[in-house]
């Protein structure tokens, strides 16, 4: 299978998700749709390691994959932190950032 | 038979994404892109990344779903039914044109580059190309940097989650009273039935005695 199918997929897979981001406001819904632009990154950098044959690329998505978990981690703990204040669950809500 | 199990996975992807965003309830948009994943997982095998394809499987796919749908367990059963439109129809419009301009940008960055090797398969690579064996002697040698690097970043979004989510004991916290009704008939209990919209769970009725006051 060549190499630019897996771009397409890649490439189609980071607008899905960057549309996503866009139309979504539930905080939850917004952080997944960055995982899926995370992920398409991942596919590009996975298929640009086969062309090569190179292993490096892979690790690159490694590392993409450990920041994503801290991504997640980070901004599920926000969402934790907005239920418990009782404030709504609505990125256009929130506006102020006070602690 | 490497190109079916390439579009298998592909249309697999693609509906996983789609799923993700036009499903109205985060409990089934979690659900979609753990779909997503596997197929990501099998276009990575296609691809000879073992190792990716299983910490794909194993870290994203299973723990850091497992921790989205305790959260959405956590938080759904508390969410108000939305009153007003989702997001405007002018927004929605200018968000579908931005993603396909973005794809229609891609695809043309991707396939005008002139590498001749992207109209390939890629070189022909032994069977330990992408294996733990060899992804872990890069992770040690030549990536040790970045891999130390890496592991202070998870370090510092434990401490950070920990910090964020943690019960404040500080200055300007109310005490919130509870009633002790609140505790008989718990507002949401976290089940995943809850998450989906359904029933939350309630203690039972207690039962009608029977012959009214002077009976028993």
């Amino acid at each position: 299978m060549n190499v630019n199918w897996y771009l397409i997929v890649s490439s189609l897979v980071f607008a899905i998700g960057a549309a996503g981001v866009l139309t979504r406001r539930n905080p939850l819904v917004i952080l997944l749709c960055l995982e899926l632009m995370l992920n398409a990154a991942n596919i590009a950098l996975i298929a640009f390691a086969r062309m090569w044959g190179n292993a490096e690329g892979q690790i690159f998505a490694v590392i993409v994959m450990v920041v994503a978990a801290c991504e997640v981690c980070i901004g599920l703990g926000l969402v934790v932190a907005i239920y418990r204040r009782r404030l709504p669950i609505d990125v256009d809500e929130i506006r102020e950032l006070h602690g | 038979m490497s190109e079916v199990l390439f579009f298998i996975a592909g249309i697999g992807a693609v509906c996983g994404a789609v799923g993700v965003v036009m499903v109205r309830n985060p409990f089934y948009a979690v659900l979609a892109l753990v779909f997503h994943l596997l197929s990501l997982a099998a276009l990575f095998l296609l691809l000879q990344a073992q190792f990716v394809a299983a910490a794909q499987v194993v870290v994203y796919a299973g723990a850091v779903m497992v921790l989205y749908v305790f959260v959405v367990a956590y938080v759904g059963a508390a969410e108000p039914p939305r009153l007003r439109a989702p997001v405007g129809r002018g927004q929605r419009a200018a968000a579908l044109a931005f993603a396909l301009a973005l794809f229609v940008e891609l695809a043309i960055a991707v396939l005008g580059s002139s590498l001749k090797a992207l109209d390939s398969g890629g070189p022909t690579v032994g069977a330990e190309f992408g294996s733990p064996a060899q992804i872990g002697e890069l992770l040690l040698t030549k990536f040790l940097l970045p891999f130390e690097v890496a592991s202070f970043l998870l370090l510092i979004a434990a401490v950070g989650a920990v910090v964020l989510a943690r019960r404040r004991g500080g200055i300007g916290e109310e005490v919130e009273p509870v009633a002790a009704a609140q505790y008989a008939l718990p507002p949401g209990v976290g089940t995943m039935r809850e998450a989906v919209g359904g029933p939350t769970a309630r203690e039972p009725e207690p039962l009608e005695l029977p012959g009214g006051e002077g009976g028993w």
